[in-house]
C-alpha cells in the first residue's frame, strides 16, 4: 500500500533556502562586528535579520507555504506566533516596569533595620 | 411557502458541501501526521520563548562576574552556526533521496548530518567545559543560569534529535522506505529544521547581542 508521492521540496528549493540562510547569517555578522549600522539601531537590525531568516527557513525547509493542504500548519503557526510573542514581549514589558519601580537595594536595607 | 424555499435553499449548499467531502475524502496520512507532529514542535518553541525571555531579562544581571562580552567568541559561533544550517541541509536532501528512492544518496546525506550535527555538540560541550573552567559555571549569575539553561536545553534537544537519527537510519536499513519509515523520517526532518529556527534566535539574542 504505496502512498501517493507528494513532493515536500526539490534540491532547488533547498539550496535556495540554504543561499538565503547563508547571506542573512553573514549579514548579521557583520551587522553585529562592524560599524554599519547606526549603533543604537543595531538590535532592531538584528532581529529584523533573525525574523527574515527564520521566515526563510519555515518556507524553505520547512514547506509552511499557501497550499490547500497547508492552511492547518499556518493557522497553528500563527497562534504559535501569538503566544510567543505575547510570552516574550509581555515579561520584557513588565520586567522593565517593576525594574524601574523597585526600592533601591539600599533603601530596602533601611527599611530592614 | 417561504418557509419551503428557506429549507431548499438551505440544503442545496449543504447537500453540495457534504459531496464535495466525500469526493476528497480524508486527508492523507502523511498530511495529518505532519500537522500533528507540527503542533507538537510549536509547543516546544513555546516553552524555549519561555527560556528566551527569562534570558532577555535576566542578561544584565550578572552579579559582578562576566558579561557576555567578555565570554563568547564569536568565530566558534559561527562554526557552530554553519554545522547546523548546513546539517539543516543535508537532512533535507536525504529526504529528497528517500522520495526519489535513491537508498545510497540518504545514507550519504544522512551520515554528514549526523557529523555535522555531532559537530556542533562537541563545540557547544567545549564552549561549556570552558566556561565552567573559567569560574563561569551557571551557578555564578543569573545571566549564567539563564544562558546555560537556554542554550543548554537547546544542546539537550540537538542530542536527542541525533540519538533520534541513528535510530530512524537503523530502521530504514531494517525495513526499507516504507509508508510509516518514510513519516518518521518526515518528522524527523521538521524536528531538526524546527532546532534551527531555535538556533538563529539563540544565535541573535545571546550570542551577536551580547557580544557587542
Amino acid at each position: 500500500m504505496e502512498e501517493q508521492d507528494k513532493p515536500s521540496g526539490s534540491f532547488a528549493m533547498y539550496t535556495v533556502g540554504l543561499a538565503f540562510a547563508l547571506l542573512l547569517t553573514g549579514a548579521s555578522f557583520v551587522v553585529s562586528q562592524t560599524d554599519l549600522l547606526w549603533a543604537p539601531g543595531v538590535p532592531a537590525g538584528l532581529a529584523v535579520l533573525a525574523i527574515a531568516q527564520m521566515g526563510v527557513h519555515l518556507v524553505f525547509f520547512l514547506h509552511i507555504g499557501t497550499g490547500a493542504d497547508n492552511t492547518n500548519n499556518v493557522l497553528a503557526l500563527a497562534f504559535g506566533v501569538l503566544v510567543v510573542t505575547l510570552v516574550v514581549a509581555g515579561s520584557l514589558w513588565i520586567m522593565a516596569h517593576l525594574n524601574a519601580n523597585m526600592m533601591p537595594a539600599s533603601a530596602i536595607m533601611e527599611m530592614q533595620r | 411557502m417561504s418557509a419551503h424555499a428557506a429549507t431548499a435553499g438551505l440544503a442545496e449548499p449543504e447537500g453540495e458541501e457534504s459531496r464535495d467531502h466525500s469526493k476528497d475524502g480524508p486527508a492523507p496520512v502523511r498530511i495529518v501526521v505532519a500537522y500533528g507532529f507540527w503542533i507538537f514542535l510549536l509547543s516546544d518553541i513555546i516553552m524555549f520563548s519561555a527560556l528566551f525571555a527569562s534570558y532577555a531579562v535576566l542578561s544584565g544581571q550578572t552579579a559582578g562576574g562576566p558579561a557576555g562580552r567578555e565570554l563568547f567568541e564569536l568565530r566558534h559561533v559561527g562554526i557552530e552556526t554553519l554545522c547546523l544550517l548546513f546539517s539543516s541541509y543535508t537532512c533535507g536532501l536525504g529526504i529528497l533521496s528517500v522520495e526519489r528512492r535513491n537508498t545510497r544518496g540518504f545514507y550519504v546525506a544522512f551520515a554528514l548530518t549526523f557529523v555535522l550535527g555531532a559537530t556542533f555538540l562537541g563545540l557547544e560541550v567545549s564552549e561549556f567545559v570552558g566556561l565552567v573552567a573559567r569560574g563561569a559555571g551557571p551557578s555564578r549569575s543569573a545571566f549564567l543560569s539563564a544562558f546555560f539553561s537556554l542554550v543548554g536545553l537547546h544542546g539537550l534537544h540537538v542530542s536527542a534529535g541525533l540519538l533520534w537519527l541513528c535510530f530512524m537510519v537503523a530502521q530504514f536499513a531494517a525495513k526499507g522506505p516504507r509508508d510509516f519509515v518514510r513519516r518518521r523520517l518526515l518528522c524527523f526532518s521538521l524536528f531538526w529544521h524546527a532546532l534551527d529556527i531555535i538556533w538563529v534566535g539563540l544565535l541573535t539574542l545571546v550570542y551577536l547581542m551580547g557580544a557587542r
